[in-house]
Order: C-alpha cells, then structure tokens, then sequence
C-alpha cells in the first residue's frame, strides 16, 4: 500500500457507487462496492511495480477529480461530425460521451434480430432485462461485470466506477458482416471517464467490432476503459481498438479475451494520441485449437507516453497466437512494449510467435521493449523478435533516387512501416481511416494521402 | 552530357577510384566493362548521389551543372536515373503509391500537371505490358520478396516511367533468364534517342549481344585502362580482362 499521501484518499470516493448505474440494485452496488475497495487496498500502482516500472502514473492520483461526471457535456461538432460520418457509412454504431451513451447520435436501427447490442447501464439499472426470452440461460450480464480482473488496479477503479458502455450478445452462428462502432467522446474538461464494453460472442458466431476513442480538446481528461471478450466455441471477433485522444488525455485501458476451442481473436490496437496511453490486452486459450492474433501500432511525439502489456496464456492443447507490434517514436517519446506468453503445462503443441519492431526517428525518442516467454509445456513452437533501429539508409537513398525529397522520402518509409500492421485490418473503411491519420503525423503526409 | 575528369573516390579512406576520367554525349551509349570489385558499382553511385563516399578530387559535370554538388533528389529530378544492382526492398510501400509520388515530384519539375489516377494506371499498363509483368505489380510492396529478376525488371519499369536523360544501369543482366534479358534490352534500346545518354555497367558481354555501345571502356581497379568500339567487349569476352591489364602495365613501364 502507499504510504504517501495521495489526494483520491480524501475525496470520499468509496461513495460514487451510490450515484451509478444500478445503485439500486443489490449485486451491482456490492460488485462495485468490493471492486472500490480492492482498489482502494492497493491505491494506484507505482514504478517500484514490474508491470509499470516504465510508466509513472502518480499523476492520476493527484487529479483534482476521479468521480464521473452524471451529466455529460454536448460533444463538439467535430466529434458529432465524425459520428455521422460513420453512421453515413452504414456501421451500427454507439456513441458515449464521456462514458454515457448518447442514443441521439447513435445508429443501431439496422442490427438483425438475433444480436442485441445494449447500453450497460440500461441492463444494470433493471435486472428484468435479463430474464427476457431471447437472453440465453447462460448469459447473466451481471457474471461479466462481477468478474475480477486482477491484471491491474484500474480494472477494479473500472468495475466499481462504470457509468456505461456497450452490450452486445450474439447468438450462436450470428454472422455479422457489418461493424459495429462504438464511439468515445471524451469531451468537457478534465472529467474521469469509465467505459465498461462486454461483448459475449456465441458459438460460431462472427462480428467485427471496433472501439475508438476521441478527444479533441487539450485538457486532461481521465479515460479508464474496459472490454471484456468472450469467445464461445468457432466463434471469430475481430476487435480494433483506435486511440485518438486528446494531447493532455491518460488513457488506462484494459482489453480481456478468454477463447473457446476453435476460436479466433483477432485485436488491433492503434494507439495515435494521447499524453500517457496504457492498453493491457490479455487473451486466454482455454480451448483447444483456439488461436488469436494480436497486433499493435503506436505513433508517438513529443513528449507522449505510450505503454503496451500484451499477455497470451495458452492453456488447451493445439493453441497458437501470432503477435506484431510495431512503434514510431519521435520527438521525446517514451514507447513500452512488454509481451507475455504463457504456455501452460497442459498447452502441448502450442505455436506462439511475437515480433515487436521499432523505429526511432529522433534522438530524444526512446523504447521499452521486452518480450517474456514461460513456456511450462513441452513440445511447442515459440518465437520473439524485438528490434529497435532507424530509418534505414539504403531505402532512403533508393528513393531518393528517384526524385523523391529526403522528407517525404522519410515519410513514405515510415508509412510502409505503419501500414504492415494497417494492412491487417479487414474493414477497408477503418484502414483508411488509420491510413490517413497515421500520415497526418508524418511531414508532406499529405501529399502521400493524394496518391493513396 | 556527362564529363568526368580526374575523378578519385574513397570509403573509410581506401582509394576505390583513382583518377577516372570520362566523356559521355548524348545519343551515346557507353559500356564500362571491368572485374568484380574494380569500382563499377562505386562509379555508379557515386554519380546517384549516395552519402558516405569521400571525393578527395576531380570533379563531373553533368548538363553543365555541377553534378557532385547536387542533392540525389535534384540529380533524380534532373534527369540521372540508376538502375540499381542490388535494388532495395521496401516493405509496405507498394509500386504504385512509390512510382507516383516519384513520377509527380519529377513532372513537377519538368512543368508538367499531376497525372490523375487514370492517367497514371493507363501509363503504367502500357509500361508494363512492354515487360511482360503483371498488372497485380503494382500494388506489390517495393521488391519486397521479389526475384532477382523481377527487381531488375522493376528498375527498368521505373526507367521507362520517369524517363531520365541519363541512365546508369548497374549489371542490370545479372539475374535475368535470356528472355528477360531481351525484354529488358528492347525497353533499353526503346528508349535511345539523341537527347539522351546510358552508360551500362556490366561485367559481362552477353547483354552487349542485344545493346550494342558506341564506346566500351574497362574499368580496372578505379580507371579507365582502356577504351574501344563495340568490338573491344567482345575482345574481352575472348581473352578475359588479364589481357587489357598486361598491355596497360607494359604501356606504363615503356
Ligand atoms: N561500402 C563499402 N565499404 C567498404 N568497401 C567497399 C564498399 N563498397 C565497395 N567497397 C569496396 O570497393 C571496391 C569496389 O567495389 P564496387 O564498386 O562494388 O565494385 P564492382 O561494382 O566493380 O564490383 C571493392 O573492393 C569493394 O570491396
Ligand atoms: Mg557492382
């Protein structure tokens, strides 16, 4: 525990709860009440920790604020604008602002009939929901949003400080072709902000879902974000989760999938923006033939801070993971890539293969990468690699070469390192989209853009 | 076109050429015949504008400007193209988004308008048809996995896209089966006219068979030892390089 003093101790937070969805109703303030006290057990981690030996988040514990705000702000046009622009584009979306689900902006009208996509709150202020016809027996929301997650603290502030996030149940062999967008607005100044997203993905269904955060205003806002995934038997998700907040925003988040045999997952983390940015993004292999892929791009400047724990436990037998990450730091940037793999003693014949590759592209900027394999299982495949480098010389000369000027000729090349992970993304709208926000960041990015 | 005079080059201070001198016009085409390591390569780039070599004197006039005091960029812009001999790979930066922005940056140059989207896939269609390779190209990432044929394929794409003045062709035949290498000589000769120079660098005759050179010059450890008509490659190819070096010594000691 810590010892020194820390404001969020004198702010008499162990109260929120009672302000939240579902006050009213017993299990969801007991969960959130036990969740606020095993956070506040601990209290926010500090660097003498491993998991966040490179990433000093004493600041969130000296915010004036850590309570959500009830009542959110109008979002700005810009923010309204982008969520028309993806309604326009036929995505079922969702939009919160500041943690609460706005339905004005919203677009869900188009969802087939066998898949529910519901706000949290609206599910946690009134148990009836549950008990409707359509929710298999097995589904009990409130299970996925009691269930501990002890990778860090922040999931237990998440769990008892939720306010709202998306719902979506897809029953057996529900194939959705279209994606689902959930927007986050982080808009106002300096407001803590807690999404809680549970997604429940039933046998052999398939949907792609994409999680994008937004802040437009350079103001200190507090994001502590949570989805959990799961995976049941054949079932495929994809899952893109874009970070775009604003220049002063911490963004803490947790990403948690647990996979049925014959299971895919497929996470793509884009983290563009933000002052201090932390996804842990976890999947665990409980059935055999189960595979997943994680794959990751951060693009940081100035003096951002930008940190990745991934961590992959194999469990069943005949699993397999591929990982790729790659980082562009420049400016002062701090960059941190830690990926775990366990292999577990019942995992035989496990194939598990991690890259992480980054580039530097000033002397200020720096990286922290280590990839951590346990391997407790005998017969499996394992790789890593981690590079860390500048831009590379040869390239350079070639194109410039051939007319091409040494900036843009910078640019272009690290483009080319970006779009290995771009490219991995199946919705081609999103991959323009991060196309284009990625040579936004990049000197002559426009010029690049126009002949996309 | 090209001048070179007393041209002397180092890396990490070893002398690589030594005192090169030549005169290329345009409408000419020049081979430079030598060994492996005798500078060919270190020419070539040289002249490309690559970074790290010493040029401890002499100098080249390229167009009446002062080549070696050129960005690679201008140089490119200009009109001095490279066919590389090891040409480098670049990982998700495909053919055409590459070939583009280089074909934009040098009709900007030239005065000429943008080429829209339309304008730019019939161009390239056309090129590539006179290859033989496939319009899936384009949208491959830059020699990224490509056979050694295949890249010296795409250099050669790339030289009749932005149609250069000067064109240096670094053992563009190595690597090519011989109907590739008769592909790649029709793009070559295709593109001979008055106002433009190539200097092939080769360390074979074969290529010579189908491009046939005004001049012929054997490079041998950093200079010009000898140069000739086209008879002297196949002279070359007859008697090995041994030859040219034995007369060149005993014309010095004379
Ligand atoms: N980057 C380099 N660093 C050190 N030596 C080099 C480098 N490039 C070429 N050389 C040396 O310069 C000489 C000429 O090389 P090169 O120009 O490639 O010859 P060629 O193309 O005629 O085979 C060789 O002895 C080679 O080892
Ligand atoms: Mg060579």
């Amino acid at each position: 525990m810590s010892t020194q003093l820390e404001s969020w101790r004198n702010m008499a937070l162990e109260f929120v709860p009672h302000a939240l969805a579902g006050h009213d109703v017993p299990r969801v303030l007991a969960a959130r009440q036990s969740a606020f006290t095993r956070f506040a057990e601990h209290g926010f981690p500090t660097r003498r920790e491993e998991e966040w030996k490179y990433t000093d988040v004493s600041a969130i514990g000296r915010r004036t604020s850590l309570a959500p705000d009830n009542i959110p702000p109008d979002p700005s046009f810009e923010a309204k604008l982008l969520a028309w622009s993806i309604a326009s584009e036929g995505m079922h979306l969702m939009v919160f602002v500041n943690g609460h689900y706005d339905h004005t902006l919203s677009m869900t009208d188009h969802l087939p009939h066998d898949i529910r996509l519901t706000s949290l709150a609206y599910l946690l202020d009134d148990t009836s929901h549950f008990s409707e016809k359509f929710f298999d027996k097995k589904f009990i929301a409130h299970d996925f949003f009691d269930k501990k997650h002890e990778h860090t603290t922040f999931s237990a502030l998440n769990n008892a400080f939720a306010t709202d996030g998306a719902v979506l149940y897809l029953a057996p062999d529900m194939v959705l072709d279209v994606p689902i967008y959930l927007l986050f607005i982080a808009s106002g100044r300096g407001a803590a902000i807690y999404p809680r997203n549970i997604i429940i993905a039933g046998e052999n269904s398939r949907a792609k879902i994409i999680e994008h955060y937004i802040g437009t205003l350079d103001v200190h806002n507090f994001t502590n974000a949570m989805t959990q995934i799961n995976i049941a038997a054949g079932a495929e998700i994809e899952h893109c989760k874009l970070l775009q907040e604003g220049p002063a925003a911490t963004h803490i988040a947790g990403i948690h999938a647990e996979q049925a045999t014959g299971s895919l997952f497929i996470s793509h983390a884009f983290t563009l923006g933000g002052h201090l940015c932390r996804n842990d993004i976890t999947t665990q292999l409980n059935g055999t033939n189960s595979h997943c892929e994680l794959n990751g791009l951060y693009l940081m400047n100035e003096r951002q801070h930008v940190d990745h724990h991934t961590r992959i436990d194999h469990i069943a037998p005949e699993s397999s993971s591929q990982e790729h990450y790659r980082g562009v730091l420049d400016g002062s940037a701090h960059g941190v890539f830690n990926g775990k793999v366990v292999v577990h003693p019942r995992a035989v014949k496990t194939n598990a293969h991690q890259v992480n590759h980054n580039l530097l592209l000033s002397r200020q900027a720096e990286v922290d990468t280590k990839p951590q394999l346990e391997i407790f299982a005998d017969d499996v495949q394992c790789t890593h690699g981690v590079t860390v480098g500048q831009l590379d010389e040869d390239s350079l000369f070639y194109l410039r070469s051939r007319g091409i000027d040494a900036d843009l000729a910078r640019s272009v090349l690290t483009y080319g390192f970006a779009n290995d992970i771009i490219e991995r993304v199946s919705v081609p709208y999103l991959r323009t989209r991060i196309e284009h926000l990625v040579l936004d960041r990049l000197p002559q990015g426009d010029q690049v853009k126009d002949l996309l | 076109m090209l001048t070179i005079n007393n041209l002397h080059v180092a890396i990490d201070g070893k002398e690589i050429l030594r005192g090169l001198n030549l005169n290329v016009n345009a409408g000419e085409v020049h081979a430079i015949m030598g060994p492996n390591g005798s500078g060919k390569s270190t020419l070539a780039q040289v002249l490309a504008g690559r970074e790290g070599y010493q040029i401890t004197a002499g100098s080249a006039y390229y167009m009446e400007q002062d080549l070696l005091a050129m960005t690679t960029e201008q140089r490119a812009r200009d009109g001095v193209f490279l066919a590389f001999q090891y040409p480098v790979e670049i990982p998700g930066v495909s053919i055409a988004l590459f070939l583009k922005t280089a074909l934009n940056t040098i009709r900007k140059q030239r005065g000429l308008p943008e080429l829209d989207a339309i304008d730019f896939l019939n161009l390239m269609r056309n090129k590539m048809q006179q290859l033989d390779m496939d319009e899936s190209f384009l949208s491959r990432a830059v020699n990224d996995g490509f056979s050694g044929g295949e890249k010296k394929r795409n250099e050669i794409l790339q030289m009749t896209v932005l149609e250069p003045k000067l064109l240096i062709l670094d053992e563009t035949d190595s690597g090519l089966d011989i109907d590739a290498l008769k592909l790649v000589a029709d793009s070559v000769n295709s593109m001979r006219n008055p106002n433009r120079a190539i200097i092939l660098v080769t360390h074979y005759q074969r290529l010579l068979d189908y491009i046939v050179p005004d001049l012929v010059h054997v490079l041998l450890q950093g200079r010009i030892i000898k140069s000739g008509g086209a008879a002297l490659a196949r002279e070359l190819e007859k008697h090995g390089y041994g030859w040219v070096e034995a007369e060149s010594t005993s014309r010095q000691v004379a």
